[in-house]
């Protein structure tokens, strides 16, 4: 052997046993500890570890009910459902995020926004595999070219969720509201169970009032997912109900009509029919397109619409509050009448002013000449404002405040109209409280012709415009006129109030209209022209609103300046006057005059309430019996 | 002398019956039954790990059949060749390392690669896991046993090296295996105990370290997740928890083959590679993780029988540590796998799929065969 040295290998091997029976200890004990662990985790532990596996494997998902649609009177789809794409992205499985976006971005329009937003959410703790959204609210195209270029983007996904859409959005604007994404202070008020499943929440109108009706309850589903949240199977289900489908008392043809009168200007209309109190028409012009809302308005859109000077945002028909100027004088003739101030007969000496004392302060009339020997009829007509002065004086303010009250000013009259504004009617102890002043004479001359502290909304105004149609009755304004399916529309809309304004001698109430139409078809009636050529007879009052202050932008031109520092005009009504199917208030900011502006505005209204629709349908009638008997 | 002699033409009548075969072949036919059923077996595993991909099972079994022609190659080799060429294979394996450090490629920031232009890609610290051994088992047993003191100490420089290399590329988990085969080799050459206890005792005032100079980030918050998984349950944790899942959601008899749904539903990672057991555990049960041991036992028993029967001290010492570092393969798997262990890179041996590992594995059992076969019928 070539080694250096002696070598006892006996004793060599003897060792090694030695040590190699130690290893097969070492061997065993460590084997053992193995299989202990397995006994232990298999056996021992085996029902906590088979619920972790169930809890894995079996996901309990919600299904969000389908948001409830809402319809005009006529059947005409004015809110619905669309599928919305998104661009998901699970990082896991796309490798180089930096790379992805940039290629990505070379594909679509991907704004610094979406980026922010995606790359604050890369770094929230989450789920393995789970998807974060880039981009909302794809375009067709987009999604075309994301399914020509999918295989390049591993982990990136398109995925649809169901979006409000609104197809008439810019008239529906002020009168449906809009819903939006749920914001934190809602996701405090909302039942977190029924929302599982729902991104989305009425915030305005209609959508957010009947929220709980259109929103339906959560469906479930159990599923077997893999660890990429990929549903494999669905184990056990339990659908969604629905939300219901809504009918309102809307037509979208008038609201249309509204626009289009409205069309250039700033203002509101307001159309109930007097027999339900149905809401056919409330437009705030200008409106805003309400889908830029649903999935989140951009930064530059939102201050573009909030900082115009024409407020499209601004809902003038429900919280626009105007002095109600001179198509108060009805109301007041109403007030006046039946609290015995004044007679049918009594007549007033205007010589173009009013004082309360000899050498007062004269609060003067429209007509600087004064408008001579007046009664009521007359007043109203041709609309008299010292008639008016006087009357109100003599009742003061707590009669007048009494009256007013009975025709809903001052409160929110309404049923279903969410975010309508009381307007300000005011009495003694209204001012004592807030300007702690009594109440002057003074005050209640101004508030004879709707001037001073009394401010109204248009939906007010069309409100106490529709009792006066309907001679006293009380039928609170609403928008929902029926729910499709089997539910019946007084499970959900509220009850009404009021009772109806009974007058001493039911006749002033006929004696009134009767001076409305005076005010239309009379030889001196202020919107004599408006009414120029009908073939049925209307009732009428116009009115015009000093614009009190505005701030002097140093922006606006003087053209401008001049414009909008003209008078509001006014305009409330109804027709046919005998037999009422329809009663609007109408108000033009700047406008100038209700008997110009206002008042045409409102026959445009009628003209197409009583004879264009109804023309149409029987056209539409006449058209499809032609038909069928071509058919036959 | 009469017992030996009478054992010794007791292994030659034996032989003598089978010569014609397995002697000629140069194989151990118990091991290599073992071997084959673990592979089998472990092919059905994979199958399920893999996700029912056949296209894996088959580049495994490719894979795997290579492994076989590389053990029964290294089977034929005697082996005083291998203690000859030793310190040569060591130098070539240093040098290589020193190579993978300057000029190495690899992925992950970890260089473990050597491509030489016309050589298919191989890791050197592969390499050494089987030449560290023998390198140490050449010097050690040149001398008698059990070892002076200097002579431990310089055995310890023949491990030590090869780990700082590797530790530097960084593969922490590939130089505590290369570590652990040369230290086996000095522990069976009969290192004292009070040395043994010594070392003991400088490994753990190390350990604190190796935690502030040696480990990486990644490698501490391994032992960091390991401690408490739940610190981290959707980042290093999700493994360690997933892992457990599968295992523990077994129970007795498993969920049948190919019904696991932690592994198949994709919850479980690596379930092909390094967390192949938990996918056995699961489909399994107890039941199969028993017949696993049991089968790595076995094979464990026959190879440290092959080690105490060799024939000289270098036979001895290089078939007990390849012997101990297989055991250790096992053990830090499914340590690691069943949560015991921090999550280190090691794959179960000869089932995970994979492709170097098992080759050196089957050479380090051609090696035994060797050693257990070239006995000649004298002993010494």
């Amino acid at each position: 052997m070539a080694w250096g040295e002696f070598k006892d290998t006996a004793a060599e091997r003897r060792l090694f046993q030695r040590r190699a029976l130690v290893m097969l200890v070492f061997v065993i004990l460590l084997m053992s500890g193995l299989l202990a662990r397995m006994y232990q985790l298999q056996i021992v532990e085996h029902e906590i570890y088979t619920t972790l596996s169930d809890k894995n494997r079996v996901q309990v998902q919600s299904v969000p009910p389908p948001r409830g649609l809402v319809y005009d009177r006529n059947g005409v789809l004015m809110a619905e459902n669309r599928p919305v794409f998104s661009l998901t992205i699970v990082p896991e499985r796309a490798g180089s995020m930096d790379e992805t976006l940039a290629r990505l971005g070379g594909i679509l329009d991907i704004s610094e926004e979406d980026l922010d937003r995606f790359r604050k959410r890369l770094k929230e703790a989450r789920r393995p595999f789970q998807e974060i959204p880039l981009r909302y609210d794809l375009a067709e195209d987009e999604i075309a070219k994301m399914a020509v270029h999918r295989h390049e983007f591993p982990g990136v996904e398109v995925e649809a969720e169901l979006v409000r859409y609104y197809p008439h959005s810019e008239l529906t604007a002020h009168a449906l509201g809009f819903v939006g994404r749920i914001n934190r202070e809602e996701l405090q008020r909302i039942d977190p169970v029924n929302y599982a499943g729902t991104n989305y929440i009425g915030k305005s109108g209609i959508e957010r009032f009947y929220e709980d009706v259109l929103h339906g309850s959560v469906g479930y589903q159990h599923v077997e997912t893999n660890a990429r949240g990929r549903i494999l199977r669905v184990l056990e289900r339990e659908n969604p109900v629905p939300g219901e489908d809504l009918q309102l008392h809307l037509d979208l043809r008038l609201q249309s009509k509204a626009h289009e009168l409205l069309e250039g200007r700033r203002g509101a209309i307001v159309a109930i029919e007097p027999s339900t109190g149905g809401i056919l028409a409330l437009a705030s012009v200008p409106g805003f397109d309400t889908n830029k809302f649903v999935t989140g308005i951009s930064v530059a859109d939102y201050r573009e619409l909030s900082e115009s000077i024409d407020k499209p945002l601004f809902n003038r028909a429900l919280r626009g509050q105007y002095p109600p100027g001179s198509t108060i004088k009805p109301m007041m003739a109403v007030a006046a009448l039946d609290s015995g101030v004044t007679t049918r007969d009594r007549q007033i000496w205007d010589p173009g002013y009013y004082q309360l004392r000899e050498g007062g302060r004269r609060y003067r009339d429209w007509k600087r000449s004064g408008h001579g020997w007046v009664d009521l009829m007359d007043s109203v007509a041709e609309s008299c404002d010292v008639y008016f002065y006087e009357i109100a004086v003599e009742m003061g303010v707590d009669t007048m405040h009494n009256y007013l009250s009975a025709f809903g000013f001052g409160e929110d009259a309404t049923l279903d109209v969410a975010g309508a504004l009381s307007g300000l009617l005011p009495s003694s102890d209204w001012k004592r409280a807030v300007r702690n002043e009594p109440w002057y004479p003074g005050d209640s001359v101004n508030m004879g012709i709707g001037q001073g502290f009394f401010l109204a909304t248009p939906l007010q105004l069309a409100t106490a415009t529709a009792l006066v149609a309907n001679r006293g009755e009380w039928v609170e304004p609403r928008l929902l006129k029926d729910i499709r399916g089997d539910r019946s529309v007084s499970e959900f809309l509220p009850k009404g109030t009021h009772n109806p304004l009974t007058l001493k001698n039911p006749d002033d109430w006929e004696y009134v209209v009767d001076t409305m139409e005076e005010v239309m078809h009379g030889t001196r009636g202020t919107a004599r022209r408006a009414a120029e050529g009908a073939s049925y007879r209307m009732a009428g009052k116009t009115g015009t609103a000093q614009v009190f202050s505005l701030g002097q932008d140093e922006e606006y031109d003087a053209e401008e300046i001049r414009e909008r520092l003209r008078d509001h005009a006014l305009f409330v009504g109804f027709a046919p006057a005998d037999d009422p199917q329809i009663a609007v208030a109408v108000i033009v900011e700047n406008g100038g005059s209700g008997s110009g502006v206002a008042a045409p505005v409102a026959r445009g209204l009628f003209d197409a309430w009583l004879e264009e629709f109804p023309a149409e349908e029987v056209a539409r009638l006449v058209g499809k019996s032609d038909h069928n008997g071509r058919a036959r | 002398m009469a017992m030996g002699k009478s054992l010794g033409s007791q292994v030659g009548s034996d032989l003598g019956r089978s010569r014609s075969l397995w002697s000629v072949l140069h194989l151990d036919p118990i091991l290599l039954v073992l071997l084959l059923g673990l592979v089998g077996g472990g092919l059905f595993v994979l199958y399920s790990g893999a996700d029912r991909n056949i296209e894996v099972v088959k580049a495994q079994g490719i894979r795997l059949a290579i492994a076989f022609v590389v053990m029964f190659v290294f089977a034929q080799l005697d082996p005083a060749v291998f203690r000859r060429w030793s310190p040569w294979l060591y130098a070539a394996g240093i040098a290589g390392l020193v190579a993978v450090l300057l000029v190495g490629v690899g992925a992950k920031g970890a260089q473990r690669w050597l491509a030489i232009p016309g050589l298919p890609r191989f890791q050197p610290s592969e390499f050494m896991k089987l030449v560290v051994p023998m390198m140490a088992a050449w010097y050690l047993s040149r001398y008698f046993l059990p070892p002076t003191f200097g002579r431990v100490m310089i055995g310890l420089v023949i491990v030590l090296l090869p780990m700082f290399l590797i530790i530097q590329q960084p593969d922490l988990g590939t130089s505590l295996l290369v570590g652990m085969a040369g230290i086996f080799v000095v522990f069976f050459a009969g290192m004292s105990w009070k040395l043994i206890v010594a070392f003991f005792g400088l490994v753990s005032v190390s350990a604190p370290m190796m935690w502030f100079f040696v480990m990486r980030d990644y490698q501490k918050q391994r032992v960091l997740t390991l401690l408490d998984p739940q610190s981290d349950p959707l980042g290093a944790g999700w493994n360690i928890i997933q892992s457990k899942t599968a295992i523990g959601s077994g129970g007795m008899d498993g969920k049948g083959w190919l019904q696991g749904t932690q592994s198949h539903l994709e919850f479980l990672p690596e379930s092909h590679t390094d967390f192949i057991v938990a996918v056995l555990a699961e489909e399994f049960g107890f039941v199969g993780m028993m017949i696993l041991m049991a089968l790595y036992f076995l094979i464990i028993l026959r190879c440290l029988y092959i080690a105490v029967t060799a024939q000289d001290s270098f036979g001895r010492l290089v078939a007990g540590a390849l012997t101990m570092t297989f055991f250790i393969y096992v053990f830090v798997n499914v340590g690691m796998v069943s949560g015991l262990l921090p999550v280190v890179g090691v794959p179960l041996p000869l089932i995970s799929y994979g492709g170097t590992s098992g080759v050196t594995l089957m050479a380090a059992f051609g090696v035994l065969m060797s050693i257990h076969t070239h006995r000649r019928m004298i002993t010494a």
